[in-house]
């Protein structure tokens, strides 16, 4: 019995670091490396992101402007006003998680379609003030944004590194530490998951009613993964910017809010590795249908049509499904 | 006497135009098993909707060990040594059985987000120690054999009792349990009269709502009969039995 109740999570996590570790190595030029990167990038987002829908039931449509405010707050403080870029992601973070907070309070009573369109709104807004505030954020032309720096060391992807005698391309360096934070951060989230706060964000999600009578403060618990994923994304936010060197008022946009959402029921709601798959899927995608030219947008709504259809749950829970279902059969009949 | 655990004065619930509780006036002792019956619609579920923080009544006050608590949301009833089951299921469907239950621990449970993030050694003890309690309580209502079963995947029967151990997991002086034999056949219901019993030989304060007669004549203390949102009787099961009123009511007279 014992060996029942203990939970599995070493075994996915080292899972994931093997396939992060041979992936460059198969990988055969920089480019193929950048698009790594952004995968990694996007799937951190999503993990924190999934924290708050899939685990929490709660449907945020506004993700990208958390994620578009960490990335002007760190481009403008780190550029216009010489901080550093560490100290400006952390600024930016504290900053998102504190605008979450404040919203999080009366958004997060709204339930369903009203909630979407309140978070829908408030990225909405975010995305407005930084396409509008032309002074400040560049408007629509974009801002160049500061290689990341820390005690003067820049870390540009187009510079040549030495670490104990191997030389890297700053691409390299990126992919190292954008693969260790997505480690990092599958790790936080299946502590948060694997505990008394995530076992609350869930029975939020399974029966409000219920997880109340037994004492759980659910306001409290949504604004609480509310601002935890606002501030995934607002490091991500930074983080992209601080890489791609250039960022423009689309990181915020709609469009790019519907992306996150996407990726995460795609590959499936309240499943860690499941959102990773993903954002590998909806970053890879327009570059393997690239080929397709006009066809893209067709072919790229179809392919998510007809999973949604026939794999409501997600892709990964419905193939660790179908690679279960022989066990669970014995499992169930001894239960009978 | 000693006070008792629950008084409700006066109490009144108005839907629109329709009083579904109608100036209520009962008390619940410590340590009994205390049923509320009556016909479909006579305010039963309403009644422990405001008892336990879903509704705020219109009139009336309800004291829980003697301190009033109108207009405390749920969640401010579980650390007061309240809790309840529901008539129809609130099982979180997307969690283990086991995981439901540890839920009722919640209140227990004293870890800072930073604790929770890194996953400090207080966490990973305190979770085990949580994770041995709930098979304990699973095993005490009968579901031992569900421990890692996804609770979509239980039994209606066993998930009734999964929500007594639920509710038990959350220590409550005082437990109400929303018509727990609904659905259930004649050897489920057996089953969960001797549970009753047992929970409530552990010293917590049981209030039923619920329709088989057969079970609440066994296993009740004292009964509170409602009729159209009044109280029609009050007494043991003896009295009960022999009310003429409740027989009128029942029978249709």
């Amino acid at each position: 019995m014992m060996q029942a109740l203990k939970s599995p999570r070493l075994g996915g996590l080292s899972a994931l670091s093997c396939v992060l570790i041979i992936l460059p190595f198969t990988l055969s030029n920089s480019f193929q490396l950048d698009v790594a990167i952004q995968v990694g990038i996007a799937a951190i987002v999503v993990v924190g992101l999934n924290l708050l829908v899939g685990f929490a039931g709660q449907i945020s449509l506004g993700h990208a402007g958390f994620m578009g405010m960490g990335a002007y707050m760190s481009a403008i403080l780190s550029g216009t006003y010489g901080w550093s870029p560490l100290l400006a992601l952390i600024f930016a973070a504290i900053c998102v998680g504190g605008l979450a907070f404040l919203i999080g309070g009366p958004i997060l009573r709204l339930k369903g379609h009203y909630l979407s369109m309140a978070t829908l709104g408030l990225g909405i807004i975010i995305a407005i003030v930084i396409n509008t505030e032309s002074w400040l954020t560049g408007g629509p032309d974009g801002l160049v944004v500061e290689p990341l720096s820390l005690f003067g060391w820049a870390l540009s992807p187009f510079d040549e590194y030495h670490l104990l005698g191997i030389s890297l391309s700053g691409t390299q360096v990126w992919y190292i530490l954008i693969a260790s934070l997505l480690v990092f951060a599958v790790w936080l989230a299946l502590n948060i998951i694997d505990s008394p706060t995530g076992r609350a964000l869930r029975a939020v999600h399974g029966s409000e009613i219920a997880a109340q009578v037994v004492g759980v403060n659910t306001a409290h618990y949504k604004v609480k993964v509310f601002v935890i994923s606002a501030v995934f994304a607002s490091v991500m936010g930074s983080l992209s910017a601080h890489y791609t060197g250039f960022i423009t008022p689309n990181i915020a946009g709609f469009h790019h809010s519907i992306e996150l959402i996407t990726m995460v029921v795609l590959g499936g709601m309240a499943s860690t590795y499941g959102v990773i798959l993903g954002a590998v899927i909806l970053v890879l995608l327009p570059q393997v249908l690239a080929d397709l030219q006009e066809f893209e947008m067709l072919a790229f709504g179809l392919i998510l049509m007809v999973t949604m259809i026939f794999m409501p749950k997600g892709l990964l829970p419905t193939l660790l499904n179908l690679l279960n279902k022989p066990k669970q059969k014995t499992t169930s009949e001894e239960a009978a | 006497m000693s006070t008792p655990i629950i008084q409700v004065e006066g109490l009144s619930k108005v839907f629109g135009g329709v009083h579904a509780i109608e100036n209520l006036s009962f008390s619940i002792q410590q340590g009994h098993i205390h049923s509320v019956i009556g016909p479909n619609g006579a305010g039963k579920t309403t009644l422990f909707n405001l008892i336990t923080g879903i509704y705020t009544p219109t009139h009336g006050d309800i004291k829980l060990k003697g301190e009033s608590i109108v207009g405390l949301d749920p969640s401010q009833l579980a650390p007061r040594g309240m809790c309840r089951t529901f008539q129809n299921l609130q099982i979180c469907m997307n969690m283990t059985a086991l995981e439901n239950v540890m839920i009722g621990q919640h209140l227990q449970f004293k870890s800072s987000l930073l604790a929770t993030l890194f996953r400090l050694p207080c966490v990973v003890q305190a979770d085990q120690q949580a994770r041995e309690k709930a098979a304990e309580l699973m095993d005490f209502v009968g579901c031992a054999k569900y421990l890692n079963t996804e609770a979509s995947a239980m039994p209606y029967g066993a998930l009734k009792r999964l929500e007594i151990a639920r509710a038990l997991a959350a220590k409550p002086d005082i437990l109400l349990l929303d018509e727990p034999a609904a659905g259930l056949n004649g050897a489920e219901t057996a089953e969960l009269d001797t549970l009753i019993q047992k929970v409530a030989q552990s010293g917590v304060t049981v209030v039923l709502v619920e329709h088989d007669m057969k079970l609440v004549m066994n296993i009740s203390d004292y009964l509170l009969v409602l009729d159209y949102g009044k109280k029609l009787a009050e007494g043991t099961p003896e009295e009960i039995r022999h009310n003429p009123d409740v027989i009128a009511a029942y029978l249709g007279g």
